[in-house]
């Protein structure tokens, strides 16, 4: 007996194309299949069932029909729609970036549950947290956990000394954290203060819970960020488009209470 | 068979269109050569005219042959309305409703973070002007109701909410016609919480 034709997964929307008039190619992210395409037929016309089931940002229970190229979503429940997220230009902005990245850094058909769980509760943590700049760096440095590019923060990657309390170096292409001796040769690591790598070495062990009572000053916060970031730009080889649109948010200022801090 | 310069040149272009394939293009070229040459002039016409007639609206930015388009020339219309679209295409089916009166502004996109679209890239810097004259009393976001169309009109609401201006959205619940059963928790969602007496 060959395979079933039709199975059931969930899944977490993660990118819409729309192609013709009334179709759309979603790429979603499930936890048995990891990320997968597939055709949501008619789902741009106004009395699709298929409709706002299969937007971005969107938990569903899918029924999916095996096709020649891609798979066609025959079926569909929303689990959670994540309003919170939806009625907020901030935190739509963050849910839009940690989609984009894991768009960004994976394949298809490879599956990996601990990311599609990690995926699915950073959600939930945006729609809760007042500081979701909190929830993006967790997010970062677990993502790139469940990728396999932990960064190593405890002994130099180069020489393996002993990390000392002063001004250290990150170095994107040995992954981890360098030395001040080793730092100072690479001109292209990025510096990183004690404060900074105490709480990436703290937030790489500790669950979210633990980690967002830890409360970083803006300048700390920008920091965290740069490192990351800066990472985050030397593994995917490209910028991550998003972070434009965040970078425009924060200018504006028009939330300050969301905005860092 | 060695295909005919000019038929297999039309087919090539035929074939480009969205949504046509080379079979498709073929057809559409075989029919035009048994049609009347003046058939086939107006159609070329029509698609030279265009390219050289077609502009945008310098107010509204919707396309026109003429500018401002007529919808802005017409003083019979309610100027202290502007209904902001995505596209222009969006403009014929309101109008057909017969239920606005008002002007309206195309901002030729919808904020895409992912496409790395984001206001500079749309026509909202032409709005605010557009607002800045007192006259305008109400904007309605006419946006698409899904997350991109969403971004967009909460970033435009936070815009125009420092200028005392009235801002409303296009109301969302179920479409005519559909089932209760298969509507999606969003949009119930609105539907109930925008329920209207009956």
């Amino acid at each position: 007996m060959g395979a079933p034709r039709n199975y059931q997964t969930h899944a977490v929307v993660i990118k819409e194309t729309r192609i013709g008039e009334v179709d759309k190619i979603l790429t979603i992210y499930t936890p048995e299949l990891g990320k997968l395409k597939a055709v949501a037929r008619g789902a741009c016309r106004p009395g699709s069932k298929l409709g706002g089931n299969v937007e971005p940002l969107t938990y569903s229970l899918l029924m999916l029909a095996k096709g020649r190229n891609l798979d066609i979503v025959t079926q569909s429940q929303t689990a959670d729609a994540f309003p919170a997220l939806k009625s907020d230009l901030w935190r739509m902005a963050c849910g839009l970036y940690i989609l984009e990245l894991v768009d960004s850094f994976t394949v298809e058909n490879n599956e990996n549950g601990p990311l599609f769980d990690l995926l699915l509760n950073a959600l939930n943590w945006l729609c809760q947290s007042d500081n979701n700049e909190t929830v993006l760096r967790y997010f970062e440095l677990h993502l790139l956990d469940c990728l396999g590019y932990r960064p190593q923060l405890q002994r130099c990657v180069i020489c393996n000394s002993p990390i000392k309390p002063v001004v250290n170096f990150f170095g994107f292409g040995q992954g981890g954290i360098l030395c001040s001796n080793c730092g100072q040769k690479d001109p292209a690591a990025h510096s990183i203060s004690v404060e900074v790598l105490k709480v990436l070495r703290l937030w790489q062990r500790c669950d979210y819970a633990t980690a967002r009572r830890v409360v970083l000053k803006s300048e700390l916060a920008l920091e965290l960020e740069q490192v990351m970031q800066g990472y985050i730009k030397y593994l995917l080889q490209r910028e991550v488009k998003s972070i434009a649109w965040l970078d425009e948010l924060r200018k504006t200022q028009f939330d300050n209470s969301h905005v860092r801090g | 068979m060695a295909t005919t310069e000019p038929v297999a040149k039309l087919v090539e272009a035929f074939s480009k269109l969205p949504g046509i394939g080379p079979k498709g293009a073929q057809r559409l070229t075989y029919y035009l050569l048994r049609s009347p040459v003046e058939e086939a002039r107006a159609l070329a016409e029509a698609i030279l005219a265009l390219g050289e007639k077609i502009r945008l609206c310098s107010v509204c930015f919707n396309i026109t042959d003429c500018d401002p388009c007529l919808i802005c020339q017409d003083k019979e219309r309610d100027h202290s309305k502007i209904c902001v679209v995505e596209r222009p295409s969006d403009i014929p089916p309101l109008e057909q409703t017969g239920k606005y009166s008002g002007v309206y502004h195309v901002l030729h996109g919808t904020i895409s973070p992912a496409q790395g679209i984001g206001s500079r890239e749309l026509k909202m810097k032409e709005l605010l002007l557009r607002l800045q004259d007192g006259q305008v009393t109400e904007v309605i976001l006419a946006t698409n109701p899904n997350v991109e169309g969403e971004a967009t009109a909460m970033y435009l609401r936070q815009m125009i909410q420092p200028l005392d201006i009235r801002i409303s959205r296009l109301a969302r619940g179920l479409p005519f016609g559909a089932d209760l059963e298969y509507a999606d928790a969003m949009t119930l969602r609105q539907a109930i919480e925008d329920r209207q007496e009956f």
